[in-house]
């Protein structure tokens, strides 16, 4: 439809990042190679850069998240912006207010990078409509969660030293899952195979023709597998019927060191946490250093929210 | 009233089925006098009045079984002067109002209420429905002799289908032995529960809850099932699906008597047009498939399919501008209802007699009323269309007190030139 919209108010949109989807191959490389530079920046004693310094960013989290909401701040602050992160729980957005009001107010504060979490789907991309700044969606509903795809490339790059030709597994709740979601468009484009493994009932419809295999059985669908990630069970999902029991859940989906071995050999396990021990993953299997690779989730998710922000941030 | 000569006109009247270059003479109570090729240029009267049609097309004022007024509760989404305005703007002369209004109707008084601010107000035919069930709950009918009564054209709780089957088979059951229209929205509340767009690949890839194709099929099932035990007049208001469509011709094909109506949105947009989270596209029942939008022309062809309704839902900008999960739900359209139908007409699917049936005289059959036909002796409810003329859709120019149409920008083909309703004019474009 050509129509040519003047409602919007803003010049020189910037650019965000809302999701997997709308990245090319090569801007996903990008920051990927940027956050290379800060693995070892913050392996060092001296963590803080001033490539910020000066800019303001807003962490806006409508959703309780630890590791995600301050791996935000402080990778903001390593690379020395002001953050300010945003308690949406007691704000008047649960007085009535909408998005947008919101929105309009944080955008009269001059922000350079707004960072968004919120339980809708598409959330951040009508915030990205209303204001004037960068907006990077760290996690909208069950459609993407791009920094935890990107972070989890970057580990999976760190340790296998590439993505290209390996077969990933991701099991679980993939129907509810943004994780999984933003991590089918990323590894595709990076160049792997993957495989999700779920029961019927948490298998989105159609999800084949975002570029996976799917499967109901384990053993077939982590053969030959070099990563296998695993995504929470959430307890709300026993009371909606999608399944019997968690014990039955664990039996036929719960990874143990016995199910890992339909996989290749050197395979990993990665989780985006927080873990339910017991009932995705055996307790031991994600302490295990030698196949877990969840520390270096956490750690390496610092290193692509920095490059994140930085390239993202209003020059 | 001067007796009105409308000459020149391509008349399309499938209630009698018309289809002649001609004139209409409007008499002075406002009634159609005669209609056909003599009346011409040569033999009118000198105090006539004379409307030369300039050989645009000519048919019955349109009704349009499925629209949303406002009154009483939500004025600042519409009423009646917005909503007439509207739909004499699209050539639309008679509309059936739902009954899902704060209070809801689904009592006498408030029929009283909806009937007198309706007369006093609207410069159309309103037929307003009441609810079928108390506070549109699915647990007590309504007084439907009662309330026919008093005007009521039909029962409907417009979004929410009766969920449980025994309150439904006794409200048909009831309805038989009075006669009444009962209309039902087909959809399963459990299986659609949270859904928010049809359940396929775009609900996906946007992690938006689906609706399936089922939760529609399961209550059409169900309820011509029940309409085996109680033929009563059952009118299904807005299918989307080719799964319901398959039902609906095998029970068709059996001999059920029965009517179906689909949203015009449904014959013209599909789930790929809500692209970037268009909350203006988010309508129920929800745009499908490509496929279900095939099946649903072919199903006209095939007359599975009585009527077109514009399913016109007003919604101001405030309950749109949210995420799309809790944006509201609807879209306006009482006023593109007409030029929308025709594109079906300009791009090969439908001939424009059947698009023109059903939206005049298919209608008035369901509703047993006395409109959609220019025969000798009804209400003069006249639109006049430029079959043709091209223009663009805009929300700010449309009449309605709300914009939440959902084909801004889109490029029509025809559009109404003027409306008589009771032989007066009431809408020229000129």
């Amino acid at each position: 439809m050509a129509v040519i919209k003047t409602t919007s108010a803003i010049k020189n949109q910037p650019k965000h990042l809302l999701g997997i989807q709308n990245l090319s191959i090569q801007e996903a490389k990008n920051i990927l190679n940027e956050a290379k530079t800060f693995i070892k920046l913050n392996r060092s004693n001296s963590k803080k850069l001033d490539v910020l310094r000066g800019k303001t960013q807003i962490n806006l989290f409508f959703e309780p998240s630890t590791r995600t909401q301050s791996s935000f701040d402080l990778a903001g602050k390593r690379l020395g912006a002001d953050v300010m992160t945003m308690n949406v729980v007691n704000s008047s957005l649960k007085k009535g207010e909408t998005l947008i009001d919101t929105a309009m107010t944080l955008n009269a504060m001059h922000p350079d990078i707004i960072v968004i979490r919120h339980q809708d789907s598409g959330a951040p991309n009508l915030l990205s409509q209303k204001v004037n700044c960068a907006v990077i969606n760290a996690g909208d509903g069950r459609r993407e969660h791009p920094t935890q795809a990107l972070l989890d490339a970057l580990t999976i790059i760190d340790r296998k030293g590439k993505i290209e030709g390996l077969k990933i597994g991701i099991c679980g709740d993939i129907l509810h899952s943004r994780v999984a979601r933003s991590n089918i468009y990323l590894m595709n484009m990076l160049g792997a195979e993957v495989n999700v493994i779920a029961p019927k009932t948490l298998m989105p419809k159609s999800i084949e023709r975002l570029g996976a295999k799917s499967f109901t059985d384990m053993k077939k669908g982590l053969d030959s597998c070099d990563i296998v990630m695993m995504l929470r069970l959430q307890n709300e999902r026993m009371q909606g019927s999608f399944l019997p029991s968690k014990r039955e859940y664990y039996e036929y989906f719960g990874l143990t060191p016995e199910k890992l071995k339909y996989a290749n050999k050197d395979a990993l396990v990665m989780h985006p946490g927080p873990m339910n021990r017991g009932v995705e993953i055996d307790t031991k299997l994600a302490d295990n250093i030698n196949v877990s690779l969840v520390k270096e989730q956490v750690e390496l998710g610092v290193a692509i929210r920095m490059a994140c922000l930085k390239i993202y941030c209003k020059k | 009233m001067k007796l009105k000569y409308l000459i020149n006109a391509k008349i399309i009247d499938p209630s009698q089925e018309l289809d002649i270059v001609g004139g209409l003479i409007i008499d002075e109570k406002g009634k159609i006098k005669a209609i056909g090729k003599e009346v011409n240029k040569s033999n009118i009267p000198s105090k006539a009045e004379v409307i030369d049609v300039e050989k645009n097309v000519l048919i019955p004022g349109l009704v349009d079984m499925k629209t949303f007024v406002g009154e009483p509760g939500y004025e600042y989404k519409e009423n009646f002067r917005t909503l007439s305005q509207a739909a004499l703007a699209g050539g639309v002369t008679s509309v059936v109002s739902m009954p899902n209004t704060k209070p809801v109707i689904d009592n006498v008084s408030m029929v009283d209420f909806i009937i007198r601010r309706g007369r006093d107000k609207a410069k159309i035919n309103i037929f307003p429905c009441a609810s079928l069930t108390k506070n549109m709950d699915g647990k007590s009918m309504t007084e439907f002799g009662l309330l026919s009564g008093k005007g009521i054209i039909g029962f409907t709780d417009v979004t929410r289908s009766v969920q449980n089957t025994e309150v439904m088979s006794r409200i048909m059951n009831y309805a038989l032995d009075i006669g009444v229209l009962v209309i039902q929205h087909s959809e399963d509340y459990e299986l659609a529960k949270n859904g928010l767009i049809h359940e396929g690949e775009i609900s996906t890839r946007l992690g938006l809850t689906g609706i399936p194709s089922i939760a529609e099929k399961i209550i059409v099932e169900r309820d011509l099932t029940l309409l085996e035990e109680y033929p009563c007049r059952y009118h299904i208001n807005q299918i989307s699906s080719r799964k319901s469509l398959e039902v609906i011709k095998k029970n068709k094909s059996n001999g059920k008597r029965f009517t179906v109506g689909v949203s015009v949105n449904n014959l013209s947009l599909n789930e790929n047009d809500i692209g970037d989270f268009k909350t203006f596209l988010k309508v129920s029942p929800p745009l499908r498939s490509e496929k279900d939008r095939m099946s649903l022309v072919n199903g006209i062809k095939e007359g599975l399919i009585d009527v077109i309704v514009s399913d016109h839902k007003p919604e101001d900008e405030e309950s749109k501008r949210l995420p799309f999960a809790q944006a509201a739900t609807g879209a306006v359209g009482v006023e593109t209802l007409l030029p929308l139908s025709l594109e079906l007409y300009h791009n090969g699917s439908l001939k424009l007699k059947r698009i023109i049936e059903m939206l005049t005289v298919n209608p008035s059959k369901i509703l047993k009323i006395k409109k959609g036909s220019l025969k000798k002796g009804f209400d003069a409810d006249i639109c006049i269309f430029d079959l043709n003329k091209p223009w663009v859709v805009k929300a700010n120019d449309l009449k309605s007190k709300s914009k939440n149409t959902a084909i801004e920008g889109r490029k029509m083909q025809g559009k109404v030139l003027m409306t008589f309703l009771n032989g007066e004019l009431v809408f020229n474009q000129k």
